[in-house]
């Protein structure tokens, strides 16, 4: 399968301090599910936002293997806390990214309405971030990403803040959006149930500065895969890994 | 308290005022001329009506407060917000808005008629000084302030340009504590009018400072009502619009 995300020996350096991480090699095949695992200030979020072009890299490089195009973007991005623009209703807060690409009024109305509807929340159009739920804004979230029609859709722990429930009723959802849509997903959680209940490969983060410790490829079929002896196995396995990539980083005595 | 019961006491508390100052006034303690009755001003009120002061008074005191408060509110809020979003122009302005600020806003008469004259435009001048530095500072720390996730958020979308990102996330963000300046302004504006026109402008200063001349000190208090009734009515539509403006809000 092609390969839509390359990055190819980075490192990201924040104010001349220690590289967060470097000689990272990373790569998303198209319509892969992959997810970053790791322990709070691991840099797994860091490698997203590089990805992203959210902050500037200080070696290497990343390919997105996209098509610029004036009517989608390559990639969007799910952040962990939705981050909707309160005085943006529903709809407008959907139209964010498309402002600035070229759509008629038509085409846009059609995109926003079908991100809207692949979320369940079309009737939601009308209303001000302020009175949705947790669950509902981080919808919005998904579906303002959506609207763009990218390719890669790059996910900051978008459950992270969410209570059980309503983050098992996401995740089925994201499940199905992706066979629908077939987008390929770069995933960052620290939750490795979550990340092996969702993605077809888990690159387990650690070291310092970061590095890709391990990668567990999950060939378990997506219907049976919570009931699986196999993925609590794989659980545990990934757990392991963290743990022991605790023990073997040397936290500085400042 | 349910709205309407604050407002019954909020009236109340208004009529139990006027009542006892009249009582004051009309017991012979003081001397009508240094307390004069609140009974006596609807009486004065239509003198200063019929012999066309009231009008010509209050018709040019807002013209003065109007373009102070426009001039003073448009500079504080477009150099707050540049001050906001440069860090350098922000250091820079440190000193000097520490040497200016402190500075009240009469102490610019003596420079206000130097260079303006007795005029229209120096009452504006003074007004808009006090005015300035209200929104030039809300403005700065509403910038400030604007939460960053959502910067990140815009330029994520694709909403990278400085303008692009002042147009989607500063300005809507920054608009409530703006509004709050302006709001502040409005009041402040107020206070400054009857000053700047203490020294013969013509407008509401210049007819309170006459009438006490004259221990008419019910022409005075008129006044004083006039603007209170003013800033009340000003503060009100104010109040309006920023609803309208700001109906995103909770």
């Amino acid at each position: 399968m092609a390969k839509i995300i390359e990055v190819d020996d980075l490192a990201v350096n924040y104010n001349d301090a220690e590289p967060v991480f470097s000689g990272l090699n990373l790569t998303v095949k198209k319509g892969e599910f992959v997810s970053l695992v790791g322990s709070s200030g691991s840099g797994k979020s860091t490698i997203l936002r590089a990805v992203a072009d959210l902050i500037p890299t200080s070696h290497g490089c990343i390919r997105i293997n996209s098509p610029q195009e004036k009517t989608r973007r390559p990639f969007a991005m799910v952040f962990q806390a939705a981050n909707l623009m309160p005085w943006r209703t529903v709809y407008e807060n959907v139209a964010l990214g498309l402002e600035g690409l070229d759509l008629g009024k038509d085409l846009i109305h059609r995109r926003i309405n079908s991100a809207l509807n692949l979320v369940g929340l079309t009737e939601a159009r009308g209303r001000w971030p302020y009175q949705l739920s947790g669950g509902q804004r981080q919808r919005i979230g998904i579906a303002r990403a959506l609207a763009v029609d990218p390719d890669i859709l790059l996910m900051d722990e978008p459950f992270g803040a969410l209570d059980a429930i309503t983050r098992t009723t996401l995740q089925k959802e994201l499940l199905r959006i992706w066979s629908e849509t077939k987008k390929s997903i770069l995933f960052v959680t620290h939750d490795i149930e979550e990340a092996v209940y969702l993605s077809d490969r888990v690159l387990l983060i650690g070291g310092q500065p970061a590095q890709i410790i391990e990668e567990y490829n999950i060939s378990i079929s997506r219907k049976l895969r919570r009931e699986h002896s196999e993925f609590l196995d794989i659980v545990k396995d990934i757990r392991k890994g963290l743990q022991s990539s605790f023990d073997t980083t040397v936290i500085p005595i400042v | 308290m349910k709205p309407a019961t604050s407002y019954t006491y909020s009236a109340l508390g208004l009529i139990a005022f006027l009542l006892l100052w009249e009582a004051i006034a009309q017991s012979g303690w003081i001397e009508t001329h240094l307390l004069p009755p609140p009974s006596t001003l609807p009486q004065t009120l239509a003198s200063e009506i019929s012999l066309g002061i009231w009008q010509t008074m209050i018709w040019a005191s807002l013209r003065h407060y109007t373009v102070g408060f426009f001039v003073g509110s448009l500079l504080g809020v477009c150099l707050g917000i540049i001050v906001a979003m440069c860090p350098r122009v922000a250091a820079s302005q440190a000193w000097l808005a520490r040497v200016f600020r402190p500075i009240p806003p009469l102490a610019w008469i003596p420079f206000a008629i130097i260079w303006f004259g007795i005029s229209q435009t120096a009452a504006a001048f003074i007004i808009s000084i006090g005015i300035f530095w209200i929104n030039y500072f809300t403005a700065m720390s509403a910038v400030q302030t604007v939460d960053k996730d959502l910067v990140e958020v815009a330029r994520a979308f694709g909403h990278r340009s400085t303008s692009a990102i002042l147009r989607t996330v500063i300005l809507p963000a920054a608009a409530p504590g703006i509004f709050s300046g302006l709001r502040a302004g409005l009041g402040q504006g107020w206070m400054t009018v009857v000053a700047a026109e203490l020294f013969g402008i013509a407008g509401i200063g210049q007819r309170m400072i006459e009438a006490s001349g004259l221990l008419a000190s019910e022409v005075v208090i008129l006044y004083m009502f006039s603007i209170a009734a003013l800033y009340g009515l000003s503060d009100f539509a104010f109040i309006k619009v920023q609803k309208q403006v700001l109906n995103w809000q909770r």
